[in-house]
């Protein structure tokens, strides 16, 4: 059977060296290179469920009168694309859970996408020859930002029309050419024509996921071409890699992998109530609801937004830069493009134009661990602060001092962060050697005491 | 905590149910003059009371709003230092001091669900937040509603308590009060067909569960997978 | 329990096993490391694929059967389980069942210099018959650019691209009604104190940011409006735009004083980032990221006690951009 199988499939492609070849490539082995692996299964159900989704979803925005099962909403007004997703949620027959499961992976999708880019970052894997793997990730957590927030926008329920107007007025604080965007992408002013639906639409299943893909396609390429990096270890060197192979060693590993992924998903989303558009009602240009919030990945944005004192900056009577341009698009802008120029500013101020396939734990390279640490830090903490009203409600915390304390405090702990952990990087490096000394002194004494070894 | 002390403090002066009726008045002298003034008229430190009516009385002392520590503080919901009774006496002195509107009586089963939803949506939920889980509005915290009774729903929207705008009959009618009621009590326990709900607040508390819930448990296995050759 | 397990795992070996076994041919090199057999192992993971083929079916039974309660719940935790119990099945077999082999492989060699260097000569010899290679390079550039240009020139249609007047539009006008969510024309005489209403101009189409306005009524004495605004709040009633100028949201929040001399003077807040405009004052800006004042609508009461637009809003609606201060909604 197997042999007729791989006859039948080699005659046909003559691809059986390179299946071979393929098949005991070897991966080196450490959880934390598991990560990127659980993004890649988190996008594998996102296209499941979205397809599943599509199947139901109008993206219509003309309006209707609802009289469906779900009696709170009885009689209100509201688009077709809203409608669509209340039946969804509940005359579609596991229709809510592949929805939820739906959310629950685009936010799972960008906790790994995180997660496996701070193991980039603090393990110097993103130096050359790996450099444009890098860059190609960077830009699939940009898009991935993108089309997670025009998923959250097509539902049309309270929250994504507010964050839709949120996101207009960003684009519309672009200096020179705000307007102009706005008006293209919209078809004219806030609410926009109907097309701007098909075209949320076709851009949310279509070209994002399509862009996504491609570039995934791309970094994985790349990936494979470079072969994995590694941590310094027995055998493991710069020119040669230890691990196991495709198969059968990493094959059910991986496999595995992509089930608990699943699995998880499924879970929340048959457990865990994500994003109740039928609570949060339609939206309407007057309406707003207290506290409203973008999915987590975008919540850096929002307290930015709320953190950048009020100003506009206007010479006489012309406003020049508008006020949600500091903290919903410089502020974004200034993050990826640190993160974009670093590979870049590593090379450039440590001299080191070198091959690396061997990772630097974190402590090996205080300066870059230091930076990063602060850059997280100061990111996190303008995230945090686009939570402190709902810490207010939960925790009576001022939301008056909160916003003043993350004011001051965004500028004050990234730089002691990167002080502290600069020193504790190079404190660490210092113990490691005074042991390394201490054993090799040892050693001698031993061999000193010890009588000559007999041959 | 201060708060808390002076509570305590406020239940160990209040007289104990004796089994006369407590007098409005007394208690009245006892524990709301020093800032109400007599006979209600108001001072520096409280508002006048005359012609607030029961309505009022009823909520903020029910509520346990009233009485506050400090002057400046933004009353809160909490046990209330008085017996049923003595809260009964208290209402009934506070009427008698002017003209004012009597405790409403709402009839929440008389409301329609969609209807409160659509009032409540253009009325309340900037501040109470769409499901009625409380918010923020510059100065003030505002309170979720999960603890809120029907009558103290229609109390507060007749008379604005603290800094909340107060909507007469003209602009909400008795019959949409009911709908608004029935609303933000159907909002205490609604629809969760989704399953854990997380505290019908959307992103905040969703982001926590994709991170450390989902985050720590795909951690967990990725390190299950990653140890090798432990057999 | 345990025998019954031995006799399943037996029927399922005889039923599997029957089939013909190839002649296994003994080569002289092996390229997978043999390994210890694990039985234990294999009853687990067969176990596993058990537990998973049982979830599974339930997931159709929950799909199939309407009267469960929380179907979604049970159809979740099927799938979920179903797939928990792979993964188990799968990292069992990864771990005891298949034999893990460390490799060594040659990282691949970082560069190709000779065929660098070819792939350089080979490009440049191409191009040896071309005497201006800059002058063609340049012209080529040009018609690129030209043509990507003309390739992009249709995205223009997606909207009126260069016309900003879209952005002043209004539907309010001097007379215009101001009309409740139910369409009921609102009159002076109702707007009262201490609340706010929501208000659209009669006739138009609500969706637009023009459209809703945000009214309250202060004491006359209270207000201190921008100069050149006399007149514009009848009876202390002002009108501002709903839409915050910060980020579009609705200004849904007002605040109140109960009790004015220890709480904070009338506001309008925006519930997106919190900003916080003086109704008193023209919508000054008191607190958040806005950055400019609400635009305020001049009022005037009609011959039945009507409120109505004296003219259009004091300024652009909503969300600021470049250059927006200089002109009036029109």
């Amino acid at each position: 059977m197997i042999r007729s199988t791989v006859r039948f499939l080699d005659e046909r492609s003559g691809g059986a060296p390179f299946l071979r070849k393929a098949l005991r490539y070897v991966f080196p082995d450490h959880w934390s290179f598991l990560l990127g692996e659980v993004a890649l299964y988190a996008f594998v159900v996102l296209v499941g469920t979205g397809i599943y989704l599509t199947l139901f979803f109008d993206p219509s925005t003309a309006t209707t009168h609802y009289h469906g099962e779900y009696q709170p909403l009885h009689g209100l007004e509201m688009t077709h694309a809203y409608r669509s997703v209340v039946d969804i949620s509940f005359k579609v027959k596991a229709g809510l859970l592949i929805r939820q499961t739906h959310h629950w992976a685009a936010d799972v999708f960008v906790v790994a996408i995180v997660l496996h880019l701070l193991r980039i970052f603090f393990t110097g894997a993103f130096r050359k020859p790996r450099d444009l793997t890098y860059y190609l990730g960077l830009t699939m957590l940009a898009l991935a930002l993108l089309e997670g927030y025009l998923g959250y926008s097509l539902a049309d329920d309270l929250l994504s029309g507010m964050g839709l107007a949120i996101g207009y007025s960003v684009l519309m604080s672009v200096p020179f050419v705000g307007a102009n965007l706005a008006e293209l992408v919209w078809g004219g002013p806030f609410p926009g024509t109907p097309a701007f639906w098909s075209r949320m639409y076709v851009a949310h299943v279509f070209l994002f996921p399509l862009l996504i893909a491609t570039l995934l396609g791309a970094h994985l390429l790349l990936v494979a071409a470079r072969h994995h990096t590694q941590f310094r270890g027995p055998r493991k060197t710069e020119r040669k890699v230890v691990g196991v192979p495709t198969f059968p060693g990493q094959t059910p590993r991986s496999l595995g992998l992509m089930s608990a992924v699943t699995a998880v998903l499924f879970l929340l989303g048959g457990l865990v109530q994500i994003n109740p558009i039928w609570l949060w009602g339609p939206y309407h240009v007057a309406s707003g609801t207290n506290g409203a919030q973008p999915d987590w990945y975008l919540g850096w944005l929002i307290g930015a937004l709320r953190l950048v004192p009020g100003f506009d900056v206007t010479i006489g009577h012309y406003t020049l830069v508008p006020n949600p341009f500091w903290g919903g698009a410089l502020f974004p802008l200034v993050v990826f493009g640190f993160l974009w120029a670093f590979p870049w500013l590593e090379r450039r101020f440590t001299g080191d134009h070198a091959f690396h396939n061997l990772l630097d734990r974190p402590r090996d390279a205080p300066w870059r661990t230091a930076i990063g640490a602060a850059l997280f830090t100061w990111v996190a903490l303008i995230f945090l602060a686009g939570s402190a009203d709902r810490v207010f409600v939960t925790f009576f915390v001022s939301y008056g001092w909160q916003i003043l304390f993350f004011r001051i405090a965004v500028w004050v702990v990234p730089v002691v962060v990167l002080l502290v952990t600069r020193r504790v990087c190079l404190e660490l490096q210092a113990s490691e050697r005074v042991e390394r000394e201490r054993e090799l002194a040892e050693e001698e004494a031993r061999r000193a005491a010890a009588p000559e070894p007999v041959r | 905590m201060r708060r808390l002390l002076a509570v305590a403090a406020v239940v160990l002066l209040a007289p104990g149910a004796a089994a006369a009726a407590p007098s409005g008045s007394g208690l009245y002298a006892e524990n709301c003059l020093s800032c109400h003034g007599p006979g209600g008229s108001g001072t520096a430190r409280g508002p006048r009371l005359r012609g607030v009516g029961a309505i009022a009385a009823d909520f903020y002392l029910r509520t346990g709003y009233m009485p506050l520590l400090s002057p400046g503080d933004q009353p809160t919901r909490r046990r209330s230092p008085f017996t049923a009774r003595q809260i009964d006496a208290l209402v009934a002195y506070v009427a008698s001091l002017g003209k004012g509107l009597p405790v409403p009586r709402p009839h929440p089963e008389r409301g329609s669900i969609p209807v409160g939803l659509r009032l409540f949506t253009e009325h309340c939920a900037g501040c109470h937040q769409v499901v009625g889980e409380g918010g923020y509005v510059t100065g003030a915290r505002v309170p979720p509603l999960e603890q809120a009774s029907a009558t103290q729903i229609a109390e507060a929207v007749r008379i604005g308590p603290y800094l909340m705008p107060r909507f007469p009959r003209t602009q909400i009618s008795d019959r949409q009060l009911d709908s608004l009621v029935a609303y933000v009590q159907w909002a205490k326990h609604p629809d969760d067909r989704g399953g854990w709900a997380i505290g019908h607040i959307g992103p905040v508390p969703e982001g926590l569960v994709a991170w450390l819930l989902a985050g720590t448990a795909l951690v967990a296995v990725c390190v299950v997978i990653g140890k090798r050759n432990e057999a | 329990m345990r025998a019954l397990w031995r006799y399943l795992v037996a029927a399922v070996v005889l039923l599997l096993g029957r089939g013909r076994r190839p002649p296994r041919v003994e080569r002289a090199e092996r390229i997978v490391p043999a390994g210890e057999p694990s039985p234990r192992a294999e009853l687990l993971v067969l176990a596993l694929f058990g537990a998973t083929a049982a979830c599974a079916v339930a997931f159709v039974v929950v799909y199939a059967v309407e009267s469960i309660p929380h179907q979604t719940q049970f159809l979740g935790l099927s799938l979920g389980l179903a797939f928990a119990f792979l993964a188990a099945a799968l990292i069992v077999i990864a771990s005891r069942l298949v034999v893990t082999e460390e490799l060594e492989e040659d990282y691949p060699v970082p560069a190709h210099p000779a065929e660098q260097e070819a792939l350089g000569q080979l490009v440049e010899e191409s191009g040896d018959r071309m005497t201006r290679k800059r002058l063609l390079l340049v012209g080529g550039g040009a018609a690129g650019a030209a043509l990507g240009a003309a390739l992009v020139t249709p995205a223009l249609s997606l909207g009126p691209a260069f016309e900003i007047a879209p952005f002043f539009r209004t539907p309010w006008r001097r007379g215009v009604r101001l009309v409740d969510e139910d369409g009921r024309p609102l009159h002076a005489h109702d707007v009262l104190e201490e609340t706010f209403y929501t208000a659209y101009p009669e006739g138009a189409d609500r969706e637009q940011l023009g459209a809703p306005i945000v009214v309250v009524r202060l004491r006359p004495a209270e207000l201190h409006l921008p100069a050149g605004r006399d007149g514009w709040a009848p009876h202390g009633i002002v009108a501002y735009s709903k839409i915050c100028t910060h980020a579009g949201c609705a200004v849904a929040l007002y605040r109140k004083p109960t009790f004015p001399t220890v709480e904070p003077r009338p506001a309008l807040v925006c519930p997106c980032h919190y900003s916080t405009f003086d109704p008193a004052r023209g919508a000054k800006v008191l607190f958040g990221p806005a950055g400019r004042p609400l635009p305020q609508l001049p009022l005037f009461v009609g011959p039945s006690g009507e409120l109505r637009a004296a003219g259009n809003l004091s300024g652009p609606v909503g969300p600021a951009w470049w250059g927006v201060r200089n002109r009036r909604p029109s």
